[in-house]
Protein backbone atom coordinates (compact mmCIF):
# COMPACT_ATOMS: atom_id res chain seq x y z
CA UNK A 1 0.00 0.00 0.00
CA UNK A 2 1.33 3.46 -0.83
CA UNK A 3 1.83 5.79 2.12
CA UNK A 4 -1.27 7.73 3.20
CA UNK A 5 0.68 10.98 3.35
CA UNK A 6 3.61 11.77 1.15
CA UNK A 7 5.58 14.98 1.55
CA UNK A 8 8.46 15.93 -0.66
CA UNK A 9 10.71 18.95 -0.63
CA UNK A 10 8.25 21.00 1.39
CA UNK A 11 9.33 24.51 2.42
CA UNK A 12 7.49 27.40 3.93
CA UNK A 13 8.67 30.97 4.25
CA UNK A 14 6.18 33.36 5.84
CA UNK A 15 5.63 36.88 4.52
CA UNK A 16 7.73 38.15 7.41
CA UNK A 17 10.68 36.28 5.90
CA UNK A 18 10.70 33.66 8.64
CA UNK A 19 11.56 30.27 7.18
CA UNK A 20 9.38 27.85 9.14
CA UNK A 21 10.11 24.71 7.12
CA UNK A 22 13.08 23.77 4.99
CA UNK A 23 12.89 20.99 2.41
CA UNK A 24 10.96 18.47 4.45
CA UNK A 25 10.53 14.95 3.07
CA UNK A 26 8.31 12.53 4.95
CA UNK A 27 6.01 9.60 4.37
CA UNK A 28 3.31 8.49 6.79
CA UNK A 29 2.14 4.90 6.58
CA UNK A 30 -1.47 3.84 6.82
CA UNK A 31 -2.67 3.06 10.31
CA UNK A 32 0.43 4.21 12.13
CA UNK A 33 0.74 6.62 15.01
CA UNK A 34 3.37 9.16 14.09
CA UNK A 35 4.65 11.57 16.70
CA UNK A 36 6.23 14.80 15.59
CA UNK A 37 8.55 16.13 18.26
CA UNK A 38 10.31 19.41 18.51
CA UNK A 39 10.80 22.44 20.71
CA UNK A 40 8.42 25.38 20.54
CA UNK A 41 8.70 27.21 17.22
CA UNK A 42 10.38 24.27 15.49
CA UNK A 43 7.78 24.11 12.72
CA UNK A 44 5.47 21.36 13.97
CA UNK A 45 2.27 23.38 13.74
CA UNK A 46 3.28 24.86 10.38
CA UNK A 47 3.76 21.37 8.98
CA UNK A 48 0.36 20.23 10.27
CA UNK A 49 -1.31 23.43 9.08
CA UNK A 50 0.05 22.90 5.58
CA UNK A 51 -1.19 19.30 5.54
CA UNK A 52 -4.65 20.54 6.53
CA UNK A 53 -4.82 23.41 4.06
CA UNK A 54 -4.64 26.27 6.56
CA UNK A 55 -1.20 27.43 5.50
CA UNK A 56 -0.08 27.50 1.88
CA UNK A 57 3.34 25.93 1.26
CA UNK A 58 6.02 27.96 -0.53
CA UNK A 59 7.39 24.97 -2.41
CA UNK A 60 7.01 21.22 -2.42
CA UNK A 61 4.44 18.52 -3.08
CA UNK A 62 2.12 16.98 -0.53
CA UNK A 63 -0.39 14.22 -1.22
CA UNK A 64 -3.02 12.80 1.11
CA UNK A 65 -4.23 9.33 0.17
CA UNK A 66 -2.93 10.01 -3.34
CA UNK A 67 -4.60 13.43 -3.69
CA UNK A 68 -2.58 16.60 -4.09
CA UNK A 69 -3.55 18.97 -1.25
CA UNK A 70 -3.82 21.95 -3.55
CA UNK A 71 -5.11 20.59 -6.85
CA UNK A 72 -7.47 18.05 -5.29
CA UNK A 73 -8.08 19.83 -2.03
CA UNK A 74 -11.61 18.52 -1.59
CA UNK A 75 -10.65 14.88 -1.77
CA UNK A 76 -7.51 15.45 0.30
CA UNK A 77 -9.16 17.48 3.06
CA UNK A 78 -12.18 15.21 3.41
CA UNK A 79 -9.77 12.47 4.59
CA UNK A 80 -8.45 14.59 7.45
CA UNK A 81 -9.76 15.43 10.89
CA UNK A 82 -7.87 18.20 12.67
CA UNK A 83 -7.80 18.93 16.38
CA UNK A 84 -5.82 22.13 16.91
CA UNK A 85 -3.80 22.86 19.99
CA UNK A 86 -5.89 25.78 21.19
CA UNK A 87 -9.47 25.33 22.34
CA UNK A 88 -11.23 27.09 19.48
CA UNK A 89 -14.94 26.65 20.09
CA UNK A 90 -18.21 28.33 19.26
CA UNK A 91 -19.06 29.20 22.85
CA UNK A 92 -22.80 29.71 22.30
CA UNK A 93 -23.41 26.54 20.28
CA UNK A 94 -24.51 23.23 21.74
CA UNK A 95 -22.19 20.24 21.51
CA UNK A 96 -24.54 18.42 19.14
CA UNK A 97 -25.01 21.45 16.88
CA UNK A 98 -21.30 22.11 16.54
CA UNK A 99 -20.55 18.46 15.72
CA UNK A 100 -23.36 18.36 13.13
CA UNK A 101 -22.00 21.60 11.68
CA UNK A 102 -18.56 20.03 11.20
CA UNK A 103 -20.03 17.02 9.44
CA UNK A 104 -21.98 19.22 7.04
CA UNK A 105 -19.01 21.50 6.44
CA UNK A 106 -17.01 18.50 5.31
CA UNK A 107 -19.67 17.71 2.73
CA UNK A 108 -21.49 14.82 4.35
CA UNK A 109 -25.24 14.41 4.84
CA UNK A 110 -26.53 14.26 8.40
CA UNK A 111 -25.99 10.92 10.13
CA UNK A 112 -27.45 11.02 13.64
CA UNK A 113 -26.34 7.45 14.39
CA UNK A 114 -22.68 8.18 13.62
CA UNK A 115 -22.69 11.43 15.57
CA UNK A 116 -24.34 9.70 18.52
CA UNK A 117 -21.66 7.01 18.47
CA UNK A 118 -18.85 9.57 18.35
CA UNK A 119 -20.34 11.54 21.23
CA UNK A 120 -20.86 8.39 23.28
CA UNK A 121 -17.28 7.25 22.61
CA UNK A 122 -16.07 10.58 23.93
CA UNK A 123 -18.42 10.56 26.93
CA UNK A 124 -20.21 13.65 25.63
CA UNK A 125 -23.65 12.22 24.86
CA UNK A 126 -25.13 13.38 28.15
CA UNK A 127 -23.81 16.88 27.45
CA UNK A 128 -24.98 17.09 23.85
CA UNK A 129 -27.54 19.82 24.51
CA UNK A 130 -25.24 21.92 26.68
CA UNK A 131 -23.67 25.08 25.38
CA UNK A 132 -19.94 24.68 24.84
CA UNK A 133 -19.17 27.66 27.09
CA UNK A 134 -20.56 25.73 30.08
CA UNK A 135 -18.23 22.75 29.59
CA UNK A 136 -14.96 22.06 31.39
CA UNK A 137 -11.66 22.34 29.55
CA UNK A 138 -11.43 18.57 29.15
CA UNK A 139 -14.92 18.36 27.69
CA UNK A 140 -14.19 21.21 25.30
CA UNK A 141 -11.15 19.34 24.05
CA UNK A 142 -13.21 16.18 23.60
CA UNK A 143 -15.81 18.26 21.73
CA UNK A 144 -13.09 19.36 19.32
CA UNK A 145 -12.10 15.73 18.82
CA UNK A 146 -15.76 14.85 18.20
CA UNK A 147 -15.90 17.59 15.54
CA UNK A 148 -12.79 16.17 13.89
CA UNK A 149 -14.24 12.63 13.91
CA UNK A 150 -17.71 13.68 12.76
CA UNK A 151 -16.90 13.32 9.07
CA UNK A 152 -15.31 9.88 9.38
CA UNK A 153 -11.75 10.85 8.45
CA UNK A 154 -8.95 8.40 7.72
CA UNK A 155 -6.30 10.57 9.30
CA UNK A 156 -6.50 12.36 12.60
CA UNK A 157 -4.19 15.24 13.41
CA UNK A 158 -3.77 15.99 17.07
CA UNK A 159 -1.76 19.14 17.70
CA UNK A 160 -0.46 18.96 21.26
CA UNK A 161 -3.45 16.90 22.44
CA UNK A 162 -2.40 16.80 26.07
CA UNK A 163 -0.78 20.19 26.51
CA UNK A 164 -1.96 21.56 29.83
CA UNK A 165 -4.36 18.76 30.65
CA UNK A 166 -4.41 16.80 33.89
CA UNK A 167 -3.07 13.28 34.28
CA UNK A 168 -6.48 11.64 34.19
CA UNK A 169 -7.51 13.33 30.97
CA UNK A 170 -4.14 12.56 29.43
CA UNK A 171 -4.62 8.87 30.20
CA UNK A 172 -8.10 8.94 28.68
CA UNK A 173 -6.75 10.66 25.57
CA UNK A 174 -4.16 7.95 25.18
CA UNK A 175 -6.83 5.29 25.59
CA UNK A 176 -8.88 7.01 22.90
CA UNK A 177 -5.91 7.15 20.53
CA UNK A 178 -5.36 3.43 21.03
CA UNK A 179 -9.00 2.66 20.26
CA UNK A 180 -8.89 4.76 17.09
CA UNK A 181 -5.67 3.12 16.02
CA UNK A 182 -7.25 -0.29 16.45
CA UNK A 183 -10.01 0.87 14.12
CA UNK A 184 -7.38 1.62 11.47
CA UNK A 185 -7.08 5.37 11.91
CA UNK A 186 -3.77 6.98 11.02
CA UNK A 187 -2.84 9.38 13.80
CA UNK A 188 -0.31 12.17 13.58
CA UNK A 189 0.35 13.98 16.79
CA UNK A 190 2.66 16.76 17.70
CA UNK A 191 3.89 16.97 21.21
CA UNK A 192 6.72 18.25 23.23
CA UNK A 193 5.99 15.69 25.91
CA UNK A 194 8.39 12.92 25.05
CA UNK A 195 6.54 10.66 27.43
CA UNK A 196 3.53 10.90 25.16
CA UNK A 197 5.46 9.90 22.06
CA UNK A 198 7.12 7.11 23.98
CA UNK A 199 3.74 5.86 25.14
CA UNK A 200 1.81 6.21 21.89
CA UNK A 201 3.96 6.41 18.78
CA UNK A 202 4.98 3.74 16.30
CA UNK A 203 7.34 6.18 14.66
CA UNK A 204 8.89 9.40 15.79
CA UNK A 205 9.94 12.40 13.74
CA UNK A 206 12.07 15.14 15.20
CA UNK A 207 11.77 18.61 13.76
CA UNK A 208 14.13 21.38 14.70
CA UNK A 209 14.48 24.86 13.23
CA UNK A 210 12.25 23.90 10.33
CA UNK A 211 14.20 20.77 9.40
CA UNK A 212 13.07 17.23 9.85
CA UNK A 213 16.24 15.87 11.38
CA UNK A 214 15.01 12.35 11.90
CA UNK A 215 12.05 10.03 11.26
CA UNK A 216 12.38 6.55 12.59
CA UNK A 217 10.63 3.62 14.27
CA UNK A 218 10.43 4.44 17.93
CA UNK A 219 11.78 1.05 18.99
CA UNK A 220 14.70 1.25 16.55
CA UNK A 221 15.46 4.76 17.66
CA UNK A 222 15.47 3.71 21.27
CA UNK A 223 17.76 0.77 20.70
CA UNK A 224 20.06 2.72 18.43
CA UNK A 225 20.39 5.80 20.51
CA UNK A 226 19.05 4.70 23.83
CA UNK A 227 21.70 3.68 26.28
CA UNK A 228 21.25 1.40 29.20
CA UNK A 229 23.06 2.19 32.37
CA UNK A 230 23.97 -0.57 34.78
CA UNK A 231 24.73 0.30 38.40
CA UNK A 232 26.06 -2.19 40.92
CA UNK A 233 25.82 -1.29 44.58
CA UNK A 234 28.80 -2.95 46.18
CA UNK A 235 28.72 -4.87 49.44
CA UNK A 236 31.89 -3.11 50.54
CA UNK A 237 33.52 -0.03 48.99
CA UNK A 238 36.48 -0.41 46.65
CA UNK A 239 39.46 1.85 47.11
CA UNK A 240 40.45 1.58 43.43
CA UNK A 241 38.93 0.24 40.25
CA UNK A 242 40.53 -3.04 39.15
CA UNK A 243 42.32 -2.53 35.83
CA UNK A 244 40.39 -5.32 34.17
CA UNK A 245 37.10 -3.53 34.85
CA UNK A 246 38.49 -0.13 33.87
CA UNK A 247 39.43 -1.57 30.49
CA UNK A 248 35.82 -2.63 30.01
CA UNK A 249 34.78 0.96 30.55
CA UNK A 250 33.44 0.59 34.07
CA UNK A 251 33.71 3.49 36.46
CA UNK A 252 33.70 3.72 40.21
CA UNK A 253 31.17 6.08 41.72
CA UNK A 254 29.79 7.25 45.06
CA UNK A 255 33.05 6.98 47.05
CA UNK A 256 33.74 3.52 45.78
CA UNK A 257 30.37 2.06 46.73
CA UNK A 258 29.00 1.82 43.20
CA UNK A 259 30.21 0.45 39.90
CA UNK A 260 28.67 2.03 36.82
CA UNK A 261 28.64 0.74 33.27
CA UNK A 262 26.97 1.96 30.10
CA UNK A 263 25.66 -0.89 28.01
CA UNK A 264 25.87 -0.32 24.28
CA UNK A 265 23.67 -2.44 22.06
CA UNK A 266 26.53 -4.56 20.71
CA UNK A 267 28.16 -5.19 24.06
CA UNK A 268 28.57 -8.52 25.75
CA UNK A 269 25.65 -9.58 27.80
CA UNK A 270 24.99 -8.36 31.27
CA UNK A 271 25.26 -11.85 32.92
CA UNK A 272 28.75 -12.28 31.44
CA UNK A 273 29.74 -8.90 32.75
CA UNK A 274 28.42 -9.72 36.19
CA UNK A 275 30.32 -13.01 36.13
CA UNK A 276 33.57 -11.12 35.55
CA UNK A 277 32.84 -8.80 38.46
CA UNK A 278 32.04 -11.75 40.68
CA UNK A 279 35.15 -13.54 39.41
CA UNK A 280 37.26 -10.72 40.78
CA UNK A 281 35.78 -11.34 44.21
CA UNK A 282 33.72 -8.14 44.21
CA UNK A 283 30.41 -8.61 45.99
CA UNK A 284 27.32 -6.49 45.29
CA UNK A 285 24.01 -6.16 47.10
CA UNK A 286 21.85 -4.56 44.43
CA UNK A 287 21.64 -4.07 40.66
CA UNK A 288 19.91 -1.21 38.86
CA UNK A 289 19.51 -0.69 35.15
CA UNK A 290 18.20 2.45 33.59
CA UNK A 291 17.28 3.05 29.96
CA UNK A 292 17.65 6.52 28.54
CA UNK A 293 14.29 8.00 27.70
CA UNK A 294 13.19 9.42 24.40
CA UNK A 295 13.54 12.79 26.07
CA UNK A 296 17.26 12.34 26.61
CA UNK A 297 17.64 11.17 23.02
CA UNK A 298 15.70 14.19 21.84
CA UNK A 299 17.77 16.64 23.87
CA UNK A 300 20.92 15.10 22.47
CA UNK A 301 19.68 15.33 18.90
CA UNK A 302 18.60 18.91 19.25
CA UNK A 303 21.78 20.05 20.96
CA UNK A 304 23.70 18.23 18.26
CA UNK A 305 21.82 20.11 15.57
CA UNK A 306 22.31 23.40 17.35
CA UNK A 307 26.07 23.01 17.42
CA UNK A 308 28.09 25.11 15.05
CA UNK A 309 29.30 22.16 13.02
CA UNK A 310 26.40 22.53 10.61
CA UNK A 311 26.89 24.67 7.50
CA UNK A 312 24.47 27.55 7.07
CA UNK A 313 21.30 26.56 5.23
CA UNK A 314 21.18 26.97 1.44
CA UNK A 315 24.96 26.76 1.14
CA UNK A 316 26.49 23.61 -0.27
CA UNK A 317 28.39 21.78 2.43
CA UNK A 318 30.14 18.46 2.85
CA UNK A 319 27.84 15.47 3.31
CA UNK A 320 26.71 15.37 6.90
CA UNK A 321 26.91 12.39 9.13
CA UNK A 322 23.37 11.33 9.93
CA UNK A 323 22.12 12.92 13.14
CA UNK A 324 22.00 9.51 14.69
CA UNK A 325 25.67 8.88 14.00
CA UNK A 326 26.56 12.35 15.13
CA UNK A 327 24.76 11.95 18.39
CA UNK A 328 26.45 8.65 18.92
CA UNK A 329 29.89 10.02 18.21
CA UNK A 330 29.46 12.87 20.60
CA UNK A 331 27.79 10.98 23.35
CA UNK A 332 29.26 7.57 22.82
CA UNK A 333 31.61 7.73 25.77
CA UNK A 334 30.17 6.51 29.04
CA UNK A 335 28.99 9.36 31.19
CA UNK B 1 -11.02 19.98 -10.02
CA UNK B 2 -12.87 18.18 -7.34
CA UNK B 3 -14.00 14.69 -6.63
CA UNK B 4 -17.02 15.82 -4.65
CA UNK B 5 -18.29 18.61 -6.90
CA UNK B 6 -20.29 21.35 -5.26
CA UNK B 7 -20.27 20.98 -1.47
CA UNK B 8 -23.91 21.90 -0.85
CA UNK B 9 -23.85 20.32 2.62
CA UNK B 10 -21.01 22.67 3.50
CA UNK B 11 -22.82 25.75 2.21
CA UNK B 12 -25.95 24.72 4.10
CA UNK B 13 -23.97 24.13 7.29
CA UNK B 14 -22.52 27.67 7.17
CA UNK B 15 -25.89 29.18 6.23
CA UNK B 16 -27.71 27.37 9.03
CA UNK B 17 -25.01 28.31 11.53
CA UNK B 18 -25.32 31.98 10.63
CA UNK B 19 -29.12 31.93 10.70
CA UNK B 20 -29.04 30.19 14.09
CA UNK B 21 -26.82 32.99 15.36
CA UNK B 22 -29.51 35.49 14.42
CA UNK B 23 -32.24 33.37 16.04
CA UNK B 24 -30.27 33.28 19.29
CA UNK B 25 -30.38 37.06 19.31
CA UNK B 26 -33.86 37.33 17.83
CA UNK B 27 -34.88 39.99 20.32
CA UNK B 28 -32.09 42.35 19.26
CA UNK B 29 -32.48 41.41 15.59
CA UNK B 30 -36.14 42.45 15.52
CA UNK B 31 -36.50 44.96 18.34
CA UNK B 32 -33.61 47.21 17.35
CA UNK B 33 -34.81 48.02 13.80
CA UNK B 34 -38.45 48.30 14.90
CA UNK B 35 -37.58 50.75 17.66
CA UNK B 36 -35.20 52.83 15.55
CA UNK B 37 -37.66 52.99 12.64
CA UNK B 38 -40.40 54.06 15.02
CA UNK B 39 -38.13 56.80 16.35
CA UNK B 40 -37.44 58.06 12.83
CA UNK B 41 -41.17 58.30 12.19
CA UNK B 42 -41.84 60.06 15.45
CA UNK B 43 -39.12 62.62 14.69
CA UNK B 44 -39.13 62.98 10.90
CA UNK B 45 -42.61 61.74 10.10
CA UNK B 46 -44.71 63.43 12.78
CA UNK B 47 -42.68 66.19 14.44
CA UNK B 48 -40.82 67.56 11.41
CA UNK B 49 -42.80 65.95 8.59
CA UNK B 50 -46.01 67.72 9.61
CA UNK B 51 -44.28 71.01 8.78
CA UNK B 52 -43.00 69.70 5.43
CA UNK B 53 -45.01 69.73 2.24
CA UNK B 54 -45.29 66.86 -0.18
CA UNK B 55 -42.16 65.74 -1.98
CA UNK B 56 -42.76 64.73 -5.60
CA UNK B 57 -46.43 64.37 -4.77
CA UNK B 58 -45.84 62.02 -1.83
CA UNK B 59 -46.30 62.98 1.83
CA UNK B 60 -42.97 63.43 3.58
CA UNK B 61 -43.58 60.58 6.01
CA UNK B 62 -44.26 58.17 3.15
CA UNK B 63 -41.42 59.62 1.08
CA UNK B 64 -38.73 58.65 3.60
CA UNK B 65 -39.85 55.00 3.95
CA UNK B 66 -37.69 53.60 1.09
CA UNK B 67 -34.68 55.62 2.27
CA UNK B 68 -35.10 54.36 5.82
CA UNK B 69 -35.30 50.75 4.65
CA UNK B 70 -32.16 51.27 2.56
CA UNK B 71 -30.33 52.89 5.48
CA UNK B 72 -31.00 49.85 7.66
CA UNK B 73 -30.28 47.49 4.78
CA UNK B 74 -26.82 49.01 4.22
CA UNK B 75 -25.76 49.05 7.85
CA UNK B 76 -27.28 45.71 8.85
CA UNK B 77 -25.95 43.85 5.77
CA UNK B 78 -22.47 45.15 6.45
CA UNK B 79 -22.54 44.49 10.18
CA UNK B 80 -24.09 41.02 9.82
CA UNK B 81 -21.71 39.78 7.16
CA UNK B 82 -18.60 41.41 8.59
CA UNK B 83 -19.29 40.05 12.07
CA UNK B 84 -20.14 36.61 10.65
CA UNK B 85 -16.69 36.11 9.12
CA UNK B 86 -14.73 38.24 11.58
CA UNK B 87 -15.92 36.42 14.68
CA UNK B 88 -14.48 33.00 13.65
CA UNK B 89 -11.22 34.80 12.88
CA UNK B 90 -11.31 36.37 16.32
CA UNK B 91 -12.14 33.16 18.22
CA UNK B 92 -9.91 30.97 16.04
CA UNK B 93 -12.72 28.68 14.86
CA UNK B 94 -11.89 29.78 11.30
CA UNK B 95 -9.37 26.89 11.30
CA UNK B 96 -12.21 24.51 10.59
CA UNK B 97 -13.57 26.47 7.61
CA UNK B 98 -10.07 26.74 6.14
CA UNK B 99 -9.34 23.04 6.60
CA UNK B 100 -12.70 21.87 5.22
CA UNK B 101 -13.32 20.74 1.65
CA UNK B 102 -15.27 23.90 0.82
CA UNK B 103 -14.29 26.28 -1.94
CA UNK B 104 -13.96 30.00 -1.42
CA UNK B 105 -17.09 30.48 -3.49
CA UNK B 106 -19.01 28.12 -1.21
CA UNK B 107 -17.76 29.88 1.93
CA UNK B 108 -18.85 33.23 0.49
CA UNK B 109 -22.21 31.81 -0.57
CA UNK B 110 -22.90 30.51 2.94
CA UNK B 111 -21.94 33.66 4.84
CA UNK B 112 -23.21 36.25 2.36
CA UNK B 113 -26.37 34.26 1.63
CA UNK B 114 -27.26 34.19 5.33
CA UNK B 115 -26.44 37.87 5.85
CA UNK B 116 -28.48 38.91 2.80
CA UNK B 117 -31.42 36.74 3.90
CA UNK B 118 -31.42 38.44 7.28
CA UNK B 119 -31.28 41.88 5.65
CA UNK B 120 -34.19 41.14 3.31
CA UNK B 121 -36.27 39.92 6.28
CA UNK B 122 -35.26 43.05 8.15
CA UNK B 123 -36.38 45.20 5.20
CA UNK B 124 -39.77 43.49 5.41
CA UNK B 125 -39.99 44.17 9.16
CA UNK B 126 -39.19 47.86 8.68
CA UNK B 127 -41.69 48.15 5.84
CA UNK B 128 -44.33 46.56 8.08
CA UNK B 129 -43.46 48.93 10.94
CA UNK B 130 -43.54 51.96 8.62
CA UNK B 131 -46.98 50.96 7.34
CA UNK B 132 -48.24 51.33 10.92
CA UNK B 133 -47.28 55.02 10.92
CA UNK B 134 -47.77 56.29 7.36
CA UNK B 135 -49.58 55.18 4.18
CA UNK B 136 -47.18 53.15 2.05
CA UNK B 137 -47.81 51.82 -1.42
CA UNK B 138 -45.57 49.68 -3.57
CA UNK B 139 -46.38 50.26 -7.23
CA UNK B 140 -43.78 47.80 -8.58
CA UNK B 141 -43.39 44.93 -6.05
CA UNK B 142 -41.08 42.88 -8.25
CA UNK B 143 -38.75 45.82 -8.85
CA UNK B 144 -38.89 46.56 -5.14
CA UNK B 145 -37.91 43.00 -4.31
CA UNK B 146 -35.17 43.03 -6.96
CA UNK B 147 -33.60 46.22 -5.56
CA UNK B 148 -33.99 44.88 -2.02
CA UNK B 149 -32.27 41.57 -2.78
CA UNK B 150 -29.53 43.04 -4.99
CA UNK B 151 -28.70 45.71 -2.44
CA UNK B 152 -28.74 43.20 0.44
CA UNK B 153 -26.38 40.88 -1.46
CA UNK B 154 -24.07 43.72 -2.53
CA UNK B 155 -23.72 45.20 0.94
CA UNK B 156 -23.39 41.76 2.54
CA UNK B 157 -20.52 41.09 0.15
CA UNK B 158 -19.05 44.43 1.11
CA UNK B 159 -19.41 43.57 4.80
CA UNK B 160 -17.85 40.16 4.17
CA UNK B 161 -14.81 41.88 2.66
CA UNK B 162 -14.59 44.24 5.64
CA UNK B 163 -14.80 41.25 8.01
CA UNK B 164 -11.93 39.53 6.23
CA UNK B 165 -9.89 42.70 6.17
CA UNK B 166 -10.55 43.79 9.77
CA UNK B 167 -7.97 43.19 12.46
CA UNK B 168 -10.11 44.35 15.35
CA UNK B 169 -13.68 45.04 16.34
CA UNK B 170 -13.24 48.79 15.95
CA UNK B 171 -12.23 48.29 12.30
CA UNK B 172 -15.55 46.55 11.69
CA UNK B 173 -17.28 49.79 12.61
CA UNK B 174 -14.89 52.04 10.73
CA UNK B 175 -16.29 51.95 7.18
CA UNK B 176 -20.00 51.70 8.12
CA UNK B 177 -19.71 54.69 10.47
CA UNK B 178 -17.34 56.89 8.54
CA UNK B 179 -18.34 56.12 4.97
CA UNK B 180 -21.68 54.35 4.54
CA UNK B 181 -23.84 56.28 7.03
CA UNK B 182 -22.71 59.74 5.80
CA UNK B 183 -23.17 58.71 2.17
CA UNK B 184 -26.64 57.44 2.99
CA UNK B 185 -27.68 60.61 4.81
CA UNK B 186 -26.29 62.68 1.93
CA UNK B 187 -27.67 60.28 -0.66
CA UNK B 188 -31.28 61.35 -0.55
CA UNK B 189 -32.59 59.05 2.15
CA UNK B 190 -34.52 61.92 3.71
CA UNK B 191 -34.86 64.35 0.77
CA UNK B 192 -35.08 64.51 -2.97
CA UNK B 193 -31.87 65.79 -4.52
CA UNK B 194 -34.02 68.26 -6.46
CA UNK B 195 -34.31 70.09 -3.15
CA UNK B 196 -30.56 70.85 -3.24
CA UNK B 197 -28.89 73.87 -4.93
CA UNK B 198 -27.77 72.94 -8.50
CA UNK B 199 -24.05 72.79 -7.62
CA UNK B 200 -24.64 70.33 -4.78
CA UNK B 201 -26.96 68.32 -6.97
CA UNK B 202 -24.02 67.64 -9.32
CA UNK B 203 -21.75 66.73 -6.43
CA UNK B 204 -24.41 64.38 -5.08
CA UNK B 205 -24.49 62.45 -8.34
CA UNK B 206 -21.01 61.16 -7.45
CA UNK B 207 -22.51 59.54 -4.37
CA UNK B 208 -23.24 55.93 -5.34
CA UNK B 209 -25.93 55.60 -2.68
CA UNK B 210 -28.12 58.11 -4.55
CA UNK B 211 -28.73 55.58 -7.31
CA UNK B 212 -29.64 52.78 -4.92
CA UNK B 213 -32.13 54.86 -2.96
CA UNK B 214 -33.58 56.49 -6.05
CA UNK B 215 -34.30 53.20 -7.79
CA UNK B 216 -35.77 51.69 -4.66
CA UNK B 217 -38.02 54.71 -4.13
CA UNK B 218 -39.16 54.52 -7.75
CA UNK B 219 -40.45 50.99 -7.12
CA UNK B 220 -42.65 52.46 -4.39
CA UNK B 221 -43.96 55.73 -5.80
CA UNK B 222 -42.63 56.00 -9.37
CA UNK B 223 -40.70 59.12 -8.34
CA UNK B 224 -36.96 59.14 -8.73
CA UNK B 225 -33.91 61.39 -8.83
CA UNK B 226 -32.28 59.43 -11.65
CA UNK B 227 -33.64 56.99 -14.23
CA UNK B 228 -34.56 53.56 -12.91
CA UNK B 229 -32.45 51.90 -15.60
CA UNK B 230 -29.41 53.84 -14.40
CA UNK B 231 -30.21 52.86 -10.82
CA UNK B 232 -30.37 49.20 -11.73
CA UNK B 233 -27.18 49.47 -13.76
CA UNK B 234 -25.34 51.12 -10.88
CA UNK B 235 -26.66 48.52 -8.40
CA UNK B 236 -25.41 45.71 -10.64
CA UNK B 237 -22.14 47.59 -11.07
CA UNK B 238 -21.56 47.72 -7.30
CA UNK B 239 -22.43 44.06 -7.06
CA UNK B 240 -19.82 43.29 -9.72
CA UNK B 241 -17.20 45.41 -7.92
CA UNK B 242 -17.86 43.62 -4.61
CA UNK B 243 -17.72 40.21 -6.30
CA UNK B 244 -14.41 41.20 -7.87
CA UNK B 245 -13.05 42.32 -4.51
CA UNK B 246 -14.07 39.05 -2.85
CA UNK B 247 -12.49 37.08 -5.66
CA UNK B 248 -9.27 39.08 -5.37
CA UNK B 249 -9.26 38.74 -1.58
CA UNK B 250 -9.49 34.97 -1.77
CA UNK B 251 -7.06 34.69 -4.65
CA UNK B 252 -4.38 36.43 -2.65
CA UNK B 253 -5.38 34.65 0.56
CA UNK B 254 -5.38 38.10 2.07
CA UNK B 255 -5.63 38.01 5.88
CA UNK B 256 -7.18 34.55 6.00
CA UNK B 257 -4.36 32.21 5.10
CA UNK B 258 -0.71 32.64 5.81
Amino acid sequence: MPPIISISNLSKTYDSGFQALQRVDLEIERGEVFALLGPNGAGKTTLISIMCGIVTPSTGVLTVDGHDIQKEYRAARSKIGLVPQELYTDAFESVLATVNFSRGLFGLPANPAHVEQVLKDLALWEKRKDRIMTLSGGMKRRTMIAKALSHEPKILFLDEPTAGVDVELRRSMWALMRRLREQGMTIILTTHYIEEAEEMADRVGVIHKGKLILAQEKAALMSKLGKKQLTLQLSSPLSALPRELAELGMTLKADGTELEYTIESNDESVPALLARVTGLGIGFKDIQTQKSSLEEIFVRLVSEQSSSRLPPPNLPGPPQASPAQGARAQNGAPQ
Amino acid sequence: MSALGFNHHGVRAIYKFEMARALRTLWQSVAAPVISTSLYFVVFGSAIGSHMGHVDGVSYGSFIVPGLIMLSLFTQSISNASFGIYFPKFTGTIYEILSAPVSQFEITLGYVGAAATKSVLLGGIILGTAALFVPVQVLHPLWMLAFLVLTAVTFSLFGFIIGIWANGFEQLQFIPTLVVTPLTFLGGAFYSIDMLPPAWRTVTLFNPVVYLISGFRWSFYETSDVGVGLSLGMTLGFLAICLGLVFWTFKTGYRLKR
